[in-house]
């Protein structure tokens, strides 16, 4: 058995967005929503800090640099996000994206 | 330049009564807007449209008067760069063979505005139907715009500006008789534009063959053609179209004279392009066919001395034949259709046809006779044949009708109006003392020379026009009075305002047509030199 | 300088330039406008004398003028009897220049004082005849202007303003014949008088443009015309302003229109025209002959020859004065005068001659046997205008055109005499003109039986009156003529001409006795033997109706005359008392008779009639000695007109007539005394007193002859059938065509092209349309199955985003 290679990683950063992807998909409560996103921003974090260390030039932090700025925007789009969510539930009185469907018209 | 500016004078009269039109266009707004009455609308129109086909007559006069009849060459030339591009130019002048038309028009149109005012007493059998009582405005206006058009044509040098009088022309007309006609007046109306439309179509072709065909000269530093008149007479007189490559294997001077010449003889109008003209003529109001028949179906004739004689010279030798053979057969056979009619009108139309075979006969025999003649035939049928149109208006006016056999005595019901019918159809008939007699006699002489045959033939016609004319007369002046008309008035002072005038201008020019023929005869002469 | 030139060449005719010949012409021209243009208002303000005034005022003055003018010229020599004088030139084209001038030669001037004298009477005579008309003043319009016409056509020196006056006095006579136009038969009697004569005219004005154009050119076999530079003016086509070759007397050479300029060139030898004239061919006849074959034709229409004379006998249709002004002394006479006055140009052609000499012989004979059994008064008369103008072209046919001219002249008097003394007796006799009406008038109109008596005298000649001068010199010369085609011709004209004579003779006295003597029948009684053998009698009431009819013109005009007729009569009777005849023929008497209702006996005519009758009965009688004594009845010298007229006849000096002697010449003038008493005595002797009872019987014996004879020949009809209904019926095929033939085509182009149009918006509609609306429908469809798309999901998208990630990669690793 050979040591833990890049594949390893992508692995566990394909699991890791593709769950934040059913979550996304399927979750109808807007939260639920949020959270599978995170999901998948860090299956992306993951893929970053990967391919850092697996393929870019040694010494690089450019892979580390990028996870850090997702962290911070994913904090920004969090709170904005929850604000929204705040925002619907105060106009439709649900959470629940299936009846938030105005774009509909 | 060739001809430069001598004078404003024909601009003045071409355009003056579009000048006319346009002030016709403000008062529709105020109108609208209740500004003034319709009443008051409408007398205004007419004041302007008198006055300014007034002004234009008085221009006419001036324009007479200052004529130099012993010079050939044109005179009164305005020149103006109009669309460089193509060389076309705003060129207009008079000689010898238009500056009588342009007389013409000039004082026929405004005998026919007088006879579209309701103005004089004893009006009353006008009544509110009458033509002259609706959709005045529009009337006025289509009647200038028609006269700028008509003069238009018989003063451009420049044959685009020529074509686009020509259909400048065309649209009044149309609207005049498709509006203000009789019972059947949308298919008079649209058969004279598509007819006519159809005819000048033809003639578009042969111009811009001509054009291309034609001289160049060096402009703005680069070679261009010309639409010129007088410099494509030029060149045709030297053979430059003769010279032209074939089209479709026929000499191209030949395909270019039968178009140009289609397009006229639908105007004189010639057998068999003549049937859109009863209709015309029936179907249109009084003042309207008075135009009709004084002005433009002199068009044909000038054009064709204009253009096919001036500029296509070795054609024109070539269908000399043709034309008479036409001329004869509209001087005969329209004679005899004239003797099967039954609607007054119906049979001055005809007789019209006839009379504008002697120009065809006339012309195409090369003499000087032949052609003073024809172009005299011009201005006597011009005078005549309004005179002839208005006798019928005024019967019309009273009777409702036209039917010749349903009158019958009035003689002694209406003698004024008789005497004035009469002077009228003997003027045609062509009784010498009266100008139709002058230009027949001197069209028969001068054609005689060339055409022995066919002139006899057609100097028959003489004992036919004679037959229909007094047996018109007969069925509706002579015999017992119709009872019907037992009340008839007479003419009154609008028509004596127009049948008086032209009356005696047919005694005078029966007497002296040398003030004409003096002005024609040195431009004439010239045009047929290179045909003899 | 001129003169010397004239002295050289006798031929050559050189003209005196005045000033007033205008003012004959003018006056009866003023009198006509003043009467034209307020002759209603002066009739109906002043009565109808200032009317009359005017017209007979006018004719004085022009009279008088004609006088002076004579005058003038008979103290002149004869080499300078040419006045002329020209007032404007009227146009100018090319060779061919018109003035309007006036030109007197002594031919002309006897022609000018015939006219103006003679109308003068007339219009005299007319004040009395015309009184009770309601339309008096157009009356004297017409008249004055037919006086104004017809100077024009003597005075104009050349052939245009000849040919005014010749159409001038066409148009006179139409207005004229129709003057009672609510009759419709007259009507139609004054349109027929213009057309036929248009005929006329027609030949005339072809006749001259071959004239003119021959003066300068040759016409080639082919009939192409060569202007000939050599002689002439060559002037090509009339196109080049070249000036006039002038010969060596000083004639101007070519084309004219003027008549002494022409006859100058003609008859000068020296120019050569005449031999270069004779020498030309058209169409393969002699150019000359064919000019005055031409010029003939109008003449005849004119003076109602053969065939053209069908109009004369209708025009009677016009008040009496009319009649004897216009259809007896003057109109009717132009033909004459222009034969006459083309001398020169008849003399070169002999064909040209013998058709105008044998045309006018039968012409005579034809209508004297027409006038033989004729009862209208003015009908016998008409046939016998015919008849006598035929021997004045007999006259100026053979070359003697002196005598044609003097019978003209001689015939101006006696016939208008005739004319008027019918009148006279219609006026009498309340409007009655079936001589069968009448007789016995002798007692109650002596002035007019007298005047009437002499004036036949003179026609049927006898050698106490005019007409044995003039007729006997025709007929001498006719049978001396040498200058004809064939030698024998002469002869047969002369003998044919006899039987005229005696015809005239005939019928003349028939009517001086049918109406003067017997008693008067014109009481409504119905002593008439003729009407009561007739055995025609019922037949002719029918028949003539149609006769009357017949002629006048127009299929069409017939049916609406024919169902009117009774209603006519009726309405011409109530509206104008004056009419004075009920249409032409004699079946209408009987309820024309009754309605007019007349009572009382006849009387004489007023003294402005009758005075005019006796001038002219005195000029009937003495024209005769005073112009026409015979050389041959001694006084040393030929006759008085003969000398006048020579100068303007100069080709009469060329006509060759056989020399025979006194001897000869009285013997012929015994044969014609002889010839005028048997037709005297032929007539004396069945028809006066009204006493036999031969005429009847001798109509009893040849009853289809007779009325053949009665209804002229059947001409009328003959024309009716064949030239007018064949005109008719030509232009309604010819209309027919017109409206289905030609603008059937038109609009059958319109049609094909309104169904091209229908085809092509078919095509439009599903093709050309349904592609673009197929797009569109396309596009809204898909659009509106695509909306289903959008639900509004977030969740949906983000599906849809994954399906198509998921898809990519799929896709690439397929292809790849």
């Amino acid at each position: 058995m050979s040591s833990i290679g890049l594949p390893h990683f992508l692995i566990v950063g394909a699991a890791l967005f593709a769950l934040g992807m059913v979550t996304v998909v399927t979750r109808r409560n807007a939260v639920g929503i949020l959270m599978g996103v995170e999901l998948i921003l860090n299956a992306a974090n993951l893929n970053f800090i990967a391919f850092n260390h697996f393929v870019a030039t040694p010494g690089s932090l450019a892979g580390q640099v990028f996870s850090i700025f997702v962290i911070v925007l994913a904090a920004a789009e969090a709170a904005i996000a929850l604000a929204i969510v705040l925002a619907i539930y105060q106009t439709f009185h649900t959470i629940d994206v299936q009846d938030t469907d105005l774009l509909r018209q | 330049m060739d001809h430069p500016t001598t004078s404003t004078l024909l601009t003045w009269m071409t355009f003056l009564p579009l000048g006319g039109a346009a002030l016709i266009l403000p008062l529709l707004l105020l109108r609208a807007s209740g500004a003034v009455t319709k009443e008051l609308g409408d007398q205004i129109c007419r004041v302007i449209a008198l006055t300014a086909s007034g002004l234009v007559l008085v221009l006419g006069f001036v324009l007479w008067r200052s004529f130099d009849p012993s010079n050939p060459a044109l005179q009164f030339v305005q020149h103006g760069r109009w669309i460089p591009a193509y060389n076309i130019e705003y060129f207009v002048g008079v000689d010898g063979i238009s500056i009588t038309l342009v007389m013409l028009t000039a004082l026929v149109s405004f005998i026919a505005t007088i006879a579209s005012m309701p103005w004089w007493p004893g009006n009353t059998h006008l009544d509110e139907h009458h033509f002259t009582q609706h959709g005045v405005p529009g009337y006025m206006a289509m009647l200038l715009i028609l006269q700028t058009g008509m003069i238009g044509v018989f003063v451009s040098m420049d044959m685009f500006l020529f074509y686009v009088f020509w259909e400048v022309m065309l649209l009044p007309m149309y609207f005049l008789i498709g509006i203000w006609g009789g019972a059947r007046k949308e298919y008079a109306a649209i058969k004279f534009f598509l007819y006519t439309l159809a005819g000048s179509v033809l003639m578009l072709l042969a111009i811009i063959g001509l054009y291309f065909n034609g001289p160049q000269e060096l402009m703005d530093g680069r070679l261009v053609h010309t639409f010129n008149m007088i410099k494509m007479a030029q060149w045709g007189r030297a053979g430059g179209y003769a010279a032209a490559p074939l089209v479709l294997g026929f000499q191209f001077v030949r395909i270019a004279w039968i178009a140009l010449f289609i397009g006229f003889a639908v105007k004189i109008p010639m057998f068999p392009f003549h049937t859109w003209l009863p209709d015309a003529h029936v179907e249109a109001p009084t003042p309207i066919s008075v135009i009709l028949a004084g002005v433009l179906l002199k068009m044909g004739i000038y054009g064709i001395l204009r253009i096919n004689y001036a500029i296509l010279p070795q054609a024109t030798k070539w269908a000399a034949a043709a034309m008479a053979v036409f001329g004869t057969i509209n001087i005969v056979y329209a004679a005899f259709v004239c003797l099967a009619q039954k609607d007054l009108k119906r049979m001055i139309a005809y007789s019209s046809v006839s009379h504008m075979g002697f120009c065809l006969l006339g012309m195409s025999a090369f003499t000087q006779q032949g052609i003073d003649g024809a172009v005299l035939n011009l201005w006597t049928h011009g005078l005549i044949s309004p005179m002839l149109f208005l006798i019928v208006g005024v019967i019309y006016d009273r009777a409702h009708h036209r039917n010749i056999e349903g009158f019958g005595g009035l003689a002694q019901q209406v003698p004024e109006y008789a005497g004035l019918l009469g002077l009228a159809f003997f003027a045609s008939l062509g009784l010498p003392g009266l100008c139709g007699f002058v230009s027949e006699f001197t069209v028969f002489l001068g054609s005689l020379v060339q055409w022995q045959l066919l002139t006899i033939i057609s100097a028959l016609s003489v004992i036919i026009t004679a037959a229909y004319y007094l047996w018109a007369i007969q069925r509706m002046m002579l015999g017992k009075l119709n009872p019907a008309y037992a009340t008839m008035p007479d003419v009154n002072w609008r028509e004596r305002l127009t049948l008086y005038p032209l009356g005696a201008l047919i005694i005078v020019f029966g007497f002296y047509p040398k003030a004409i023929i003096d002005l024609i005869e040195g431009s004439l002469r010239n045009l047929i030199l290179p045909l003899q | 300088m001129e003169h010397e030139l004239a002295s050289q060449n006798e031929a050559v005719a050189r003209a005196i330039e005045v000033s007033w010949l205008w003012l004959i012409p003018v006056f009866p021209l003023l009198g006509s406008a003043l009467n034209a243009f307020l002759g209603l208002r002066l009739q109906r303000a002043y009565g109808k004398r200032v009317n009359h005034a005017i017209a007979v005022g006018a004719m004085l003055l022009s009279c008088m003028v004609a006088e002076i003018a004579f005058w003038k010229m008979f103290v002149a020599a004869p080499q300078d009897r040419f006045f002329e004088n020209h007032l404007w030139t009227m146009w100018q084209s090319g060779s061919l220049q018109v003035d309007l001038s006036f030109g007197l030669d002594p031919l002309g001037m006897m022609m000018t004082m015939i006219v103006t004298h003679v109308a003068t009477l007339i219009h005299v005579y007319s004040t009395g005849y015309m009184a009770d008309e309601p339309a008096y003043w157009r009356f004297f319009m017409w008249l004055n202007l037919f006086v104004f016409s017809m100077l024009l056509l003597v005075m104009g020196s050349n052939f245009v303003v000849m040919f005014f006056g010749w159409e001038g006095v066409g148009l006179c006579s139409y207005g004229l014949i129709g003057f009672w136009y609510e009759d419709l038969t007259k009507a139609s009697a004054a349109m027929k008088a213009f057309v036929v004569n248009r005929f006329g005219d027609f030949g005339f004005i072809i006749g001259l443009f071959i004239l003119f154009w021959s003066l300068s050119g040759v016409w080639s076999k082919t009939n192409q015309y060569l202007p000939e530079r050599g002689l002439g003016s060559a002037l090509v086509r009339g196109t080049s302003p070249e000036p006039a070759r002038v010969s060596g007397s000083g004639t101007t050479l070519g084309p004219t229109l003027e008549f002494r300029e022409l006859r100058n060139q003609v008859s000068d030898e020296s120019t050569g025209m005449a031999d270069r004239l004779k020498g030309m061919t058209l169409w393969g006849f002699p150019v000359l002959a064919l000019i005055c074959i031409l010029f003939f034709v109008g003449a005849a229409g004119k003076s109602a020859q053969l065939p053209l004379y069908v109009w004369l006998p209708d025009a009677m249709a016009g008040p009496t004065p009319v009649s004897a002004l216009i259809h007896a002394a003057t109109m009717v006479t132009a033909g004459v005068y222009m034969v006459a006055r083309l001398n020169f140009l008849f003399a070169l052609s002999p064909p040209a001659m013998t058709v105008v000499a044998v045309t006018g012989v039968l012409t005579a004979l034809f209508a004297a046997s027409i006038g033989f059994f004729q009862y209208d008064i003015k009908k016998v008369l008409a046939y016998s205008t015919v008849s006598q103008l035929g021997f004045m072209f007999i006259g100026v046919g053979v070359g003697a055109y002196w005598a044609g001219v003097f019978h003209l002249m001689t015939h101006a008097f006696f016939k208008a005499c005739l004319f008027l003394g019918s009148g006279s007796v219609i006026l009498a006799c309340h409007h009655e003109q079936d001589m069968r009406k009448l007789g016995g008038l002798r007692k109650y109109t002596p002035i007019t039986r007298w005047t009437y008596l002499a004036a036949c005298w003179a026609i049927a000649g006898f050698p106490w009156a005019s007409g044995f001068y003039s007729k006997d010199e025709i007929l001498w010369k006719a049978w001396t003529a040498d200058g004809l085609s064939a030698p024998w011709i002469g002869p047969a004209i002369y003998v044919l001409g006899a039987i005229a004579a005696l015809g005239t003779s005939f019928y003349m006295f028939r009517s001086y006795y049918m109406t003067f003597t017997g008693e008067y029948r014109g009481h409504g009684g119905h002593e008439d033997k003729e009407r009561l053998e007739d055995p025609h009698a019922m037949a002719a009431h029918s028949h003539a109706d149609a006769a009357v009819q017949a002629p006048s013109s127009a299929a069409a005009v017939q049916q609406v005359a024919a169902t009117d007729v009774a209603h006519q009569h009726d309405h011409s009777h109530s509206a104008s008392p004056a009419h004075d005849d009920h249409g032409a023929a004699p079946a209408h008497d009987d309820h024309a008779h009754d309605a007019h209702g007349h009572g009382g006996e006849p009387h004489e005519s007023p003294s402005s009639m009758t005075y005019v009758l006796a001038v002219l009965a005195f000029a009937a009688v003495v024209a005769g000695f005073v112009f026409g004594w015979p050389a041959a009845w001694g006084g040393g010298h030929e006759p008085a007109l003969e000398r006048w007229l020579a100068p303007s006849l100069p080709a009469a000096e060329h006509v060759k007539f056989r020399e025979l002697g006194h001897g000869t010449e009285y013997l012929f003038q015994f044969f014609g005394l002889a010839i005028a008493s048997l037709g005297w005595f032929a007539a004396r002797v069945l028809y006066l007193d009204n006493q036999s009872t031969a005429p009847a019987r001798l109509k009893e014996m040849f009853p289809r002859a007779w009325s053949v004879v009665f209804n002229k020949y059947y001409v009328d009809e003959a024309y009716q059938a064949t030239v007018v209904r064949g005109s008719l019926v030509l232009s309604r095929i010819l209309y027919w065509l017109d409206q289905n033939l030609i603008d059937g085509i038109v609009n059958g182009v319109g049609f094909v092209g309104r169904s091209v149009a229908y085809v092509d918006k078919v095509i439009d509609e599903r093709f050309v349309d349904g592609a673009v609306n197929g797009l569109a429908n396309l596009t809204w469809n898909s659009g509106k199955q695509l909306r289903r798309l959008q639900t509004g999901h977030i969740q949906s998208y983000l599906f849809g985003a994954l399906g198509g990630a998921i898809a990519f990669v799929i896709i690439q690793y397929v292809i790849r």
